[in-house]
């Protein structure tokens, strides 16, 4: 004979249970600290209005972030509206003769033979933090959860529901894009 | 199968997936083809593997930082939170 605990919803104690595990799930994911307190927040809104379809087979945590990551893929698809796309700066010749080949101006120049000193320097990390940043908000929070967080391919295409081919596109254009600010504001600075 | 020759813009692209250890072996020998005919993403594959080097060194720093909520932030969510349960 076995016994099906029924999980309960206590919302009274989801700010004190939860929070930080829902935030850091979000900041992994988005990046940004003032959206990712406000995607908890909505979240734990959200939970509230919709406790009557709460069955008990999940645990609370559970439950609440599934309805977090509803948020943050609704948050991906706005910022991958129309927003996002005028933003990044080409690399390549998009059609004509040319096409698919380095617009002369932004094909990569020459580093210093010594680029690979200091890596590890702090100044350096606060450079690449500001190109990072500098980012379309939809290629940033791509880059950062492959390529920060390690994210699997996979796991990232189903959580923002995209395709493969569409993610490496991202991360091209991500990394092109900071390939080109690195060599403006760090290696040939 | 997709074409033999690419253009700089896929070959760049394959180098970026190969920076994953996500490039095919196809894509490899792509990628290597291109190389011979163009210095420029020689170049561009050269530095993305530095770049990849400085990538990895700053996700550890970012990884190893705890991220939580402060008690003021938890404080306003709870009051926010409170609000609502009302």
């Amino acid at each position: 004979m076995s016994v099906i605990t029924k999980h309960t919803l206590s919302p009274e104690k989801w700010v004190q249970s939860y929070s930080d595990y829902l935030y850091n799930y979000t900041i992994t994911r988005v990046n940004n600290d003032d959206l990712a307190k406000d995607l908890v927040q909505e979240t734990f809104f959200a939970g509230l209005k919709s406790m009557k379809n709460f069955q008990g087979k999940a645990s609370e945590r559970t439950w609440l972030i599934s309805i977090l990551k509803r948020k943050i893929i609704d948050h991906y698809r706005k910022i991958n509206s129309t927003k996002g796309k005028a933003e990044v700066r080409m690399n390549f010749y998009k059609d004509g003769e040319n096409e698919g080949q380095w617009i002369e101006e932004r094909a990569p120049n020459s580093w210093a033979s010594d680029a690979d000193k200091n890596i590890e320097n702090t100044e350096l990390k606060h450079t690449l933090e500001d190109c990072i940043d500098h980012l379309p908000e939809k290629y940033s929070m791509v880059f950062k959860m492959k390529t920060i967080q390690g994210f699997e391919t996979e796991e990232i295409c189903k959580e923002l529901d995209i395709t493969a081919s569409n993610l490496w596109v991202i991360i091209h254009r991500a990394r092109t894009q900071l390939r080109r600010c690195m060599e403006d504001n760090w290696f040939n600075n | 199968m997709s074409k033999l020759f690419i253009s700089c813009d896929e070959a760049t692209t394959i180098c970026d997936k190969n920076q994953y250890g996500e490039a095919s072996l196809y894509d490899k020998l792509r990628l290597n083809l291109h190389f011979l005919r163009c210095k420029i993403c020689r170049m561009y594959t050269k530095q993305n593997t530095l770049l990849t080097k400085i990538f990895g060194g700053y996700a550890e720093e970012q990884c190893a930082k705890n991220r939580c909520l402060t008690t003021e932030d938890k404080k306003k969510l709870e009051s926010e939170f409170q609000k609502k349960l009302k």
